[in-house]
């Protein structure tokens, strides 16, 4: 099955006369080392003024200045705390359950510390609700290091003192008591109970407070859906897992949608079990990382969407719907709904079309169906922003109806479509302060600047679903002279208690009722019992801070928007599927969308984030315009390899009534709807950052009256791009069965021999598995420890939190983009993304069948330019790939320093201290796993991201080395964890129990794809995995034996 | 005739060395006789105050109270010299209140004693031990080693003073006796040798002797004929060729090892006093060596465990010894050393509190592993309780601490294959102990072959 399919990871690949994918097919290192720059050049070579003599001469003595130098080590300072705190040992980390909450990710996390500084996120298996800690949580604990972040307030661009500012604004707060205009708090959402209760404060000591939360990217189209639905501002919880049949129309649930956090319930429902797996089927327009892992992805434009949900709808409800569309999606409908009537309950519908009507649809059309995955009793509080009140603020601020304006976690200057309205309403307003950890756009119109805490730093709670609660607490104190908005509130309002107090009293009041406070902020998770929030939602009299909060701005809602139109208590589902059946548009229709890496944008000053691979495109340090070949062509936009295996792409100008965002890249996305393009938001970014991290173009100008899909004029503009994508670096080298699939139907009825061939080789002119051959002696592994890693390629979403958590656990350098473009990047786990293309190549064997005479319709010149295009519609395989730790290594057996080696544990060694750097290893590797160092980029100001500052720094972890320039590194299986773990069983004179022994990649995968353990332990996780029938390893025939495995993809392709 | 002269040399040469030799040791040994003579503690011969026992009451005293009072010092509590005395007459108070005081004082505290409250809020409301097990006649004795404490001190002082300062000279002069002799004896030996030449060259003269020079000229000279011997040219310099290439790979291999580095700390700490002297255990203070990969430098609120009362040095009984002097070692140098610490932490030390003005230490680190290797000395001390000596060497007869072992891989390695993996009551061994130990036949496994060897185990 596997082996007949065609596997490609980027477009040029399935042109077989392509000279650049040939030559990379050959070259392991593309970029040739550039001797001839210097020694080519005989012009310049005869012309320098040093000659031979003193070229000798400057050697001679740089050698021997070395080595004397050498001679004398330097004299090394320790200093030892001088109280050392009880809890803090030198060198045994420690662990804190907090939770992030900063508007766009919200998750309950572990923060390990070492020495008192936070160094990694993990995730918190305490935590219910939310999935696990995706790439940007994990990424985030270097924002805490962020060497541009503000070091204390500023006031017009100098700094001050944080009296002088507080005193600035009680008094302005003071004086606008009883003048009529109106103080305007602009906040993230924060889902936080005892925020809302400090908001709710505020505003009965200052009155005319008008609280506006503003999400950058809005939901509101789903909240007010539901809201109209069922009274409360929230949004529906889904839980996958149960789901059976999981219907999408653009909903990229996998990654941010709705708030995201819903992978890791999907990816329990992937694998199958007792012959049984969730089925998936996406209609979207860009190719999502959801759409990538559906078993039947539809390409199809948002207005199309509109009407085959509408479609969905009236055939569930046995009515009908108008609307036209093509003949396979009205197929596809017909089979999906086929399907839920056949499962009911088992069935879920989600939508991302930023509409209420569509909203509103899935809520009701859920609702009816009685899925088991859907859960609006206990929805999530995770987006709660206005669009409404947020254009209402930036009017009465141009009206001069705002006194004060006091901003937290949001940058309008920079997320707003229209800047210029908010510029010139906050010139209106009499006392404007931002809470910011950087300098960024909207600093610069504002007043005063308050330097606002890292989250790591800062108290807080969330309340991420009804009834689960989560608390912050601060891991490090303050690097800076800053302050947390809430403790800011509380200073203004003049209360001399603490936000520490504020929330330990809240949460004693309102929520633990009766439970420990110190067990919960231990947990960092609480969940209440379902008795006692039904308690707290009957017994009215008890004032529910988080009721004070949405009554209060209830009444806000309507007093400043008398005269709008009421906020429709109830949409009519028949008018809404109407309206949606009617949706058509002109021209090229654009899907907003955030990236996995980037998100919102207010991470963009995180390399790590920008150097992460989209799990899509593959490309880095950018973002673009994602088209349709066809469309690509018709436009004339190409896409073309250089030489050294760059990706340069042309250039397009988009916009939209008027607003165009100018020279965005453009990448041909196979499986991107025809009429369709896609571009993320989050990118563009400028002030206040380090010119190596400006980068992209800004899509939130393109984001007219908060819809993530807008009706746009697309055409091209002159010069290429350079991208730095490593989509085409590390090929297949004609090597296809690296990755394995199978269909549900293959795998429940036939043998697993058939589906998961193990190939044969000739032994004795016999066909033998090449499994059984061995050229080697084996070394007995049945003693002690044998580390396995499982990947399963079911469970696996391709969101690539184990690639950030590798980068943080192993300090792998960040390279930057011009040296990724050079294929040079380092990351140690890779996910490749694959495509391939049966289904399509099935429909032109028919169509190719039925090819009669060479003119007319079905004549065979104008039918084989219309057979369909592989790469319109490819399915998506994801594959992570680390160090395979193969017992017979081909890289040590080439290493001519004896660098590489092997343990008895199964772990492929790698001492960096006595690597001379020939590559011959990372030439030799099957798997291309291995990383060179080309430069030292620690304490390099050629490399200015994070190892050359003294506060970057010290998210190194401190148990890995930091490799130097010139040395091979890779994966190594986290030894530094595995030893730590035997050596904490040895001092406690104890076995290891299964679990135990973790990655950092295993730890971070919440969706179970990647499990890792001892496999002479026959009790273990992985023990078992590895004796499943779905087990394969990568390249089989090379006879590597490597001590990770995969299992076989299986999709469930059952159309009826 | 030669050889008669010879031998006459000989004994010559041997008699006055061992002359020599002999009066330099007898003086030496006579030196030490005095001052150990000196330095005999003279017996105590203070009287005992009425109602107690002065001697027992010290070591009461040194038992039960000295962590917190000192007699002429104030410290967590106050200053006891003359207590008894202090209270009758600046406070009125009689000896049962004492009793009652130091057998229950937070119950008199809590009774709303005058006194006891003041003395209470005083002192920072540190509340003193209750002693209900030191019975009246216990008490008295150690008011009666605070009225008059029994001369220990003052004679334990004294001679670490007097005869300490003289026993220094001699032990000074007596190197330059050595000195001077040894020079004495090559000057005789110089000058005998000359006269015996002479004495040779005039015998001969005598007996109209002429030494055959011109056989000696007939011959080729060594040197010449070793010259013309290619074999043995080739020979010597591939020798010296070796030898040099042995003495230059030695010297390379040495460079960046730094056994024996010994560097000048900001503070004197002296491992003799403290390891050797008073026996402290090393994991007192290097507390995480348990359980971290590191053993820590001591924080300074460790040192303040015990220098919170050990506030000067002393000396041991026998006072310092003439090395120390010879080296600064003084008893003076010591608790200035500890004043260091003091200002480092501040310590307050008039009035027993800290200031909250710290200076961290900044010490030289003597250990530098390299980044690459990772060492865990929880692995080494819990897992297989290997003395801390064995690597770190006699620190506690180390006044200045120093890099004792080399610390190179070669190092590292030796030990692993030659030690013995110590499983006994770790089940977390007991199978993979079996199972190995059964493969290799042999009883005891060394961490070589449990896998101790492996180059990921330590560069990672």
């Amino acid at each position: 099955m596997a082996s007949n399919k065609k596997y490609w990871k980027n477009e040029a690949e399935l042109n077989p006369n392509d000279s650049i994918v040939e030559a990379l097919r050959q070259n392991e290192f593309v970029e040739e080392i550039p001797v001839d720059d210097f020694l080519g050049d005989k012009q310049n070579l005869s012309t320098s003024n040093t000659n031979r003599r003193d070229f000798l001469k400057y050697v001679g003595f740089s050698t021997a200045a070395a080595t004397l130098a050498a001679c004398e080590g330097p004299v090394i300072k320790s200093i030892p705390y001088v109280v050392q705190p009880d809890r803090i040992v030198p060198g045994v980390p420690n662990f804190y359950a907090t939770t992030i909450a900063n508007g766009f990710d919200f998750a309950s996390i572990l923060i390990k510390t070492r020495e008192g500084r936070p160094i990694k996120v993990e995730n918190n298996t305490e935590a219910k609700v939310a999935g696990g800690a995706n790439a940007r949580v994990q990424a985030s604990v270097l924002g805490l290091y962020d060497s541009t972040r503000l070091q204390g307030p500023i006031a017009n661009g100098e700094p001050i003192e944080w009296q002088a500012l507080d005193a600035a604004v009680k008094s302005k707060l003071g004086s606008l008591q009883g003048s009529g205009k109106q103080v305007a708090l602009l906040t993230q959402t924060y889902a936080s109970p005892s925020t809302s209760r400090l908001v709710a404060e505020f505003k009965a000591k200052y009155g005319n407070v008008n609280h506006v939360t503003y999400d950058a990217i809005s939901e509101d189209a789903a909240l007010t859906a539901f809201e109209a639905r069922y009274g409360e501002r929230a949004l529906a919880d889904y839980d996958f897992e149960k789901a059976e049949i999981i219907v999408s129309f653009g909903a990229d649930f996998l990654a941010d949608w709705q708030g995201g956090g819903y992978d890791s319930g999907y990816s329990k429902g992937r694998v199958p079990k007792n012959g049984k797996m969730s089925r998936h089927v996406q209609f979207e327009a860009n190719m999502s990382l959801t759409g990538a892992n559906a078993d039947k992805r539809v390409p199809l434009t948002p207005s199309m969407q509109m009407i085959a949900l509408a479609k969905l709808y009236a055939k569930l409800n046995g009515t009908s719907a108008g609307g036209e569309l093509p003949q396979n999606v009205e197929m596809a409908i017909e089979n999906v709904v086929a399907q839920i009537r056949k499962n009911k309950g088992g069935a879920v519908v989600v939508t991302g079309i930023d509409d209420i009507n569509a909203q509103a649809v899935v809520l009701a059309i859920n609702e009816m169906l009685g899925s088991k995955a859907f859960d609006t009793k206990a929805p999530r509080y995770v987006r709660q922003g206005s669009d409404k009140a947020v254009n209402a603020l930036v009017a009465d601020m141009k009206a001069g109806k705002v006194g004060a304006l006091i901003m937290d976690g949001v940058n309008p200057m920079y997320t707003l479509p229209n800047t210029a309205d908010f510029a010139e309403g906050i010139q209106n307003v009499d006392l404007s302060v931002l809470f910011s950890t950087n300098y960024n756009e909207t600093a610069e119109v504002t007043q005063y600047t308050a330097a606002a805490n890292h989250y790591l730093e800062s108290w807080g709670d969330a309340q991420i679903k009804k009834g689960h609660y989560s608390l912050m607490q601060p891991t490090i104190r303050e690097l800076f002279d800053t302050r947390q908005f809430q403790s800011s509130l509380l200073n203004w309002m003049g209360s001399d208690s603490s936000y520490y107090d504020y929330i330990k009293e809240t949460w004693n009041t309102f929520i633990l009722s009766g439970n420990d406070w110190n067990k919960a902020l231990h947990d960092g998770v609480f969940a209440a019992s379902s008795e006692a929030t039904t308690n707290v939602e009957d017994a009215a009299s008890v004032a529910d801070p988080m009721m004070v909060m949405t009554d209060t701005d209830k009444e806000e809602a309507d007093q400043s928007e008398e005269t709008e139109m009421e906020p429709a208590t109830s949409i009519s589902i028949d008018s809404a599927v109407r309206s949606l059946a009617n949706a058509n548009t002109a021209g090229m229709e654009l899907t907003l969308y955030s990236k996995v890496g980037m998100g919102d944008g207010r991470q963009a000053n995180n390399p790590w984030l920008q150097e992460f691979p989209d799990p899509i495109t593959r490309v880095t340090w950018d973002n673009y315009i994602t088209i349709s070949k066809a469309d690509a062509e018709e436009m004339g936009f190409v896409n073309e390899h250089v030489a050294n295996g760059g990706l340069d792409g042309s250039y397009a100008n988009v916009s939209v009534n008027g607003v165009a965002v100018n020279n965005v890249p453009v990448i041909i996305q196979p499986g991107q709807a025809k009429g369709s393009i896609g571009l993320s938001m989050g990118y563009g970014k400028k002030a206040g950052m380090k010119s190596e991290m400006q980068t992209g173009v800004n899509a939130y100008p393109l984001y007219q009256n908060f819809k993530s899909i807008q009706s746009v004029t697309v055409e091209k503009a002159a010069g290429m791009h350079e991208f730095a994508c490593v989509q085409l670096h590390k090929t297949l080298m004609g090597r296809g069965d690296i990755i394995k699939e199978t269909t549900l139907q293959i795998f429940n009825t036939k043998d697993h021999s058939e589906w998961n061939h193990v190939p044969q080789v000739s032994l004795n002119h016999q066909e033998v598995p090449a499994t059984s051959v061995d050229l080697w002696d084996s070394f007995d592994r049945s003693i002690g420890h044998h580390f396995n890693m499982s990947i399963d390629l079911n469970a696996c979403t391709g969101c690539g939190a184990c690639v950030i958590a590798c980068h943080a656990e192993n300090n792998v350098p960040v390279v930057g983009k011009k040296e990724v473009r050079m294929s040079r990047d380092m990351h140690w786990l890779r996910i490749d993304r694959y495509y391939s293309s049966e289904d399509s190549f099935e429909a032109d064997n028919v169509k190719k069948e039925e090819l009669d005479g060479l003119w007319g319709e079905k004549g065979s010149l104008s039918g084989f330019g219309e057979m369909e295009d592989p790469s319109t519609n490819p399915q998506v395989a994801f594959q992570p790939v680390m160090c395979q730790h193969c017992n017979h290594a081909p890289c040590e057996t080439v290493c001519p320093v004896a660098a590489t080696s092997h343990s008895r544990q199964g772990q492929n060694h790698m001492a960096y201290n006595r690597c001379v750097g020939t590559r011959y290893c990372a030439n030799n590797c099957p798997y291309k796993v291995r990383r060179f160092n080309w430069f030292l980029y620690n304490n390099n100001d050629e490399f200015d991201y994070y190892m050359n500052n003294d506060l970057g720094k010290m998210v190194v972890n401190p148990d890995v080395n930091v490799r130097s320039r010139g040395v091979i590194e890779k994966c190594s299986m986290c030894i530094q964890k595995t030893q730590l773990t035997i050596l904490e069983a040895k001092r406690e004179g104890r076995l290891i129990k299964d679990g135990e022994f973790q990655t950092a990649c295993s730890s971070a995968c919440s969706n179970g794809a990647i499990v890792f353990g001892d496999v002479n332990d026959t009790e273990s996780k992985v023990a078992e995995l590895a004796k499943s029938d779905r087990m394969y390893h990568l390249l089989e025939h090379v006879g590597t034996k490597p001590n990770v495995f995969y299992h076989v993809k299986v999709r469930n392709t059952n159309e009826a | 005739m030669r050889k008669v002269q010879y031998r006459n040399q000989i004994t010559k040469f041997l008699g006055l060395s061992f002359l020599v030799s002999f009066i330099f040791t007898v003086s030496v040994s006579a030196q030490d006789d005095t001052a150990e003579v000196a330095e005999t503690p003279v017996a105590e011969t203070a009287e005992a105050s009425a109602g107690g026992d002065p001697v027992k009451g010290k070591s009461l005293f040194q038992q039960n109270c000295a962590a917190c009072h000192a007699l002429n010092r104030k410290m967590t509590g106050p200053a006891l010299a003359n207590v008894e005395t202090r209270l009758a007459e600046e406070e009125g108070l009689d000896k049962e209140w004492l009793y009652a005081w130091i057998k229950n004082s937070p119950g008199m505290i809590k009774s709303g004693d005058d006194y006891a409250v003041r003395i209470y809020n005083e002192y920072n409301q540190a509340a003193m031990t209750a002693f209900p097990t030191l019975s009246n006649a216990d008490i008295d004795d150690i008011l009666a080693y605070t009225a008059a404490p029994p001369p220990a001190a003052a004679t334990a002082a004294a001679p670490t003073e007097v005869p300490g300062g003289g026993g220094a000279q001699p032990s000074g002069i007596s190197n330059e006796i050595i000195l001077g002799a040894l020079a004495l004896v090559f000057a005789l030996l110089i000058f005998m040798l000359y006269s015996v030449n002479k004495t040779l060259r005039r015998v001969m003269a005598a007996n109209d002797l002429e030494v055959e020079q011109e056989a000696a000229q007939k011959r080729t000279p060594i040197w010449k004929a070793f010259a013309q011997n290619q074999f043995l040219v080739l020979v010597t310099v591939i020798f010296l060729l070796l030898g040099s290439a042995y003495f230059a790979y030695g010297w390379m291999m040495q460079v960046g090892v730094d056994q024996g580095y010994a560097p000048i700390q900001p503070i004197h700490y002296s491992h003799k006093i403290h390891a050797g002297a008073n026996k402290i255990e090393c994991k007192y203070c290097h507390s995480s060596a348990r359980v971290s990969k590191h053993s820590g430098i001591p924080s300074l609120n460790v040192c303040m465990n015990c220098h919170k009362s050990i506030y000067e040095y002393t000396g041991g009984p026998d006072g310092p010894s003439q090395e120390d002097l010879a080296n600064g070692y003084t008893n003076e140098f010591y608790t200035n050393e500890i004043k260091k610490l003091y200002k480092a932490v501040g310590w307050d030390e008039e009035n027993q509190k800290y200031t909250g003005e710290s200076q961290p230490v900044e010490w030289v680190r003597i250990h530098n592993l390299p980044d690459f290797a990772y060492f865990n000395h929880s692995q080494h001390v819990s897992v297989a309780g290997i003395e801390c000596q064995t690597c770190h060497g006699p620190v506690e007869e180390m006044e200045i601490m120093y890099q004792y072992s080399s610390l190179t891989m070669g190092w590292c390695i030796n030990c692993h294959r030659e030690t013995n993996v110590k499983v006994e009551g770790n089940e977390y061994y007991e199978k993979i102990h079996a199972e190995l130990s059964k493969k290799y036949g042999v009883e005891n496994l060394t961490a070589a072959q449990m896998g101790g060897l492996e180059c990921g185990k330590c560069h990672y």
